[in-house]
């Protein structure tokens, strides 16, 4: 989309009613774009503090249960069908069921900084609500799928050096599933910081998604339109990426070398069947 | 319940337009993906190198926002905001992202043995690929698409945010007339067009795996 795409997203521009993507460079060289009550800073504040809140209560939630059922290998089943149907809830009719369901009985004024506006508490309670289900299943499917793969030799050893059940947790299923748990925590919070974006389509609520719910109703103005929701969206975009390497840096450190295997010592030798596969695929 | 089927009654016409607009979304994307997501996966397995880059840029594409990709896609395609097809492209990506390691490591997961003697038994490359590795690696496969199927579904209504015309106005709807029936009605809509495209797709899984019903016999 370098040299040249220019002249093209123009006649396009011109083609489909909204302004070009050649705009959106523009709306981010613009430093009004980016300070104020309104501006990207802000907005990035508040949908980073909306997902902080979100992804730890779902692990609040979450991996106590994970390791709950991970440790007794009792209602995996049950659980892995309720989580599974959890994902496949479409996030945007369940927020506004919850909101024209629960708005009318909160009458709170009550404001919380980064988070809740004046007059902004039932539908944050919706979105929290909603958001919160959706970063659950991840996190608590691979706490109690990490727990369980823990090899039963090393919690018979746990159990053999006279270790209680809540030991065996603590001090061995969860630093060896905690790969697991930390990548279900990654997976839920880049969910999050996704769909936090549709909080905004409810009035009062900030974050990145304003952006984007603002500029659908005015697509052709060149500061609040089209260019801003693209200009938005890409930030939505680059936060997830960064998240995510951030935690994947975070995972190098708590992960304990002897699970990650980063000092381990074993080499490993090329065998048959690697020798077979080189000539099969040859 | 009552007020959601009169709900539904009195705005028929205006749904079962919306259902239909679903359903190609949700059928259509995902057929398109696999059939790019094959040969891709194929590829990754058979040169093994290309393994970490494709699965890895395949997952940072895994990482962009859906309504993010529906509000680029119009300026990268031409379309208009609100045309469907923007949704249709963007859950295509999705679906490709999901499935091509998915393809690769089913490919993977065929034993070298069950290979060696289909090569043994005279199975040309070609032969082999189609007539044995790709059908044992069916259950795995179909296992990622029934996850890209389902939550492509959900992911659907998202584009009501900036008004593509879908099921997801029945939320909408009951948002902007401060109303319950339409909502639950849209909810009841995608779980069961979730569950009927997951059954289907579960059925064709099974024509396509006869040996694994031979085998429990």
């Amino acid at each position: 989309m370098a040299a040249g795409g220019g002249a093209m997203m123009h006649l396009v521009a011109s083609d489909n009613g909204i302004p070009g993507l050649d705009r959106v460079p523009v709306w981010f060289n613009d430093p009004s774009n980016y300070w104020g009550p309104d501006g990207l800073l802000v907005r990035i504040r508040d949908h980073l503090a909306f997902t902080v809140v979100i992804v730890l209560l779902a692990i609040v939630i979450a991996l106590p249960i994970g390791l709950l059922i991970g440790h007794t290998g009792r209602g995996v089943v049950a659980v892995a069908g309720v989580a599974n149907a959890l994902r496949a809830i479409p996030t945007l009719g369940f927020v506004l069921l919850l909101y024209v369901w629960l708005s009318p009985s909160i009458t709170s004024r009550m404001t919380i900084p980064y988070l809740v506006p004046r007059g902004g508490l039932g539908a944050f309670i919706s979105v929290l609500i909603v958001l919160v289900l959706l970063a659950i299943p991840p996190i608590l499917t691979n706490t109690y799928a990490g727990v369980q793969a823990v090899d039963p030799a090393v919690r018979d050893a746990a159990k053999g050096m006279g270790m209680r059940g809540g030991q065996v947790v603590r001090k061995v299923e969860f630093p060896c599933a905690l790969p697991l748990i930390l990548s279900g925590i990654r997976s839920a919070t880049l969910q999050v910081i996704a769909t936090v974006t549709v909080a905004a389509y409810l009035p009062l609520l900030g974050g990145l998604g304003r952006f984007i719910a603002d500029g659908a109703n005015n697509l052709t103005n060149l500061q609040f339109g089209y260019p801003a929701m693209v200009g938005a969206g890409l930030v939505v975009a680059l936060l997830a990426v960064l998240v995510d390497g951030l935690l994947n840096l975070f995972q190098r450190f708590v992960v304990s070398p002897g699970v990650s295997g980063r000092f381990s010592t074993k080499r490993t030798e090329p065998t048959i069947q690697a020798a077979m596969e080189a000539q099969l695929t040859n | 319940m009552t007020s959601v089927w009169r709900y539904f009654t009195d705005h028929q016409s205006d749904i079962m337009g919306w259902l239909w607009t679903t359903v190609w979304l949700a059928v259509v994307p995902v057929a398109v993906g696999l059939v790019i997501a094959l040969p891709l996966g194929w590829i990754c397995n058979r040169y093994r190198w290309t393994y970490p880059p494709i699965t890895s840029a395949a997952g940072i594409l895994y990482t962009i926002p859906s309504l993010v990709l529906f509000i680029v896609l119009p300026g990268i395609l031409g379309t208009k905001i609100l045309d469907p097809v923007n949704v249709a492209v963007a859950l295509t990506v999705y679906t490709l992202a999901l499935l091509v390691r998915v393809v690769a490591d089913g490919l993977n997961s065929v034993s070298l043995d069950t290979l060696a003697s289909a090569s043994a038994m005279g199975y040309t490359g070609r032969q082999r690929l189609f007539a044995v590795q790709l059908p044992i690696a069916v259950p795995v496969i179909g296992a990622g698409v029934r996850v890209a199927a389902v939550s492509n579904v959900s992911l659907i209504s998202v584009a009501s945010i900036i008004g593509v015309s879908q099921l997801g106005q029945l939320f909408i709807a009951g948002n902007v007339d401060n109303q319950i029936p339409p909502i639950v009605l849209g909810l009841i809509m995608f779980f069961l067009l979730a569950i009927v495209f997951d059954v289907v797709i579960l059925l064709i899984i099974r024509v396509l795996t006869p040996w694994q019903r031979a085998a429990a016999r």
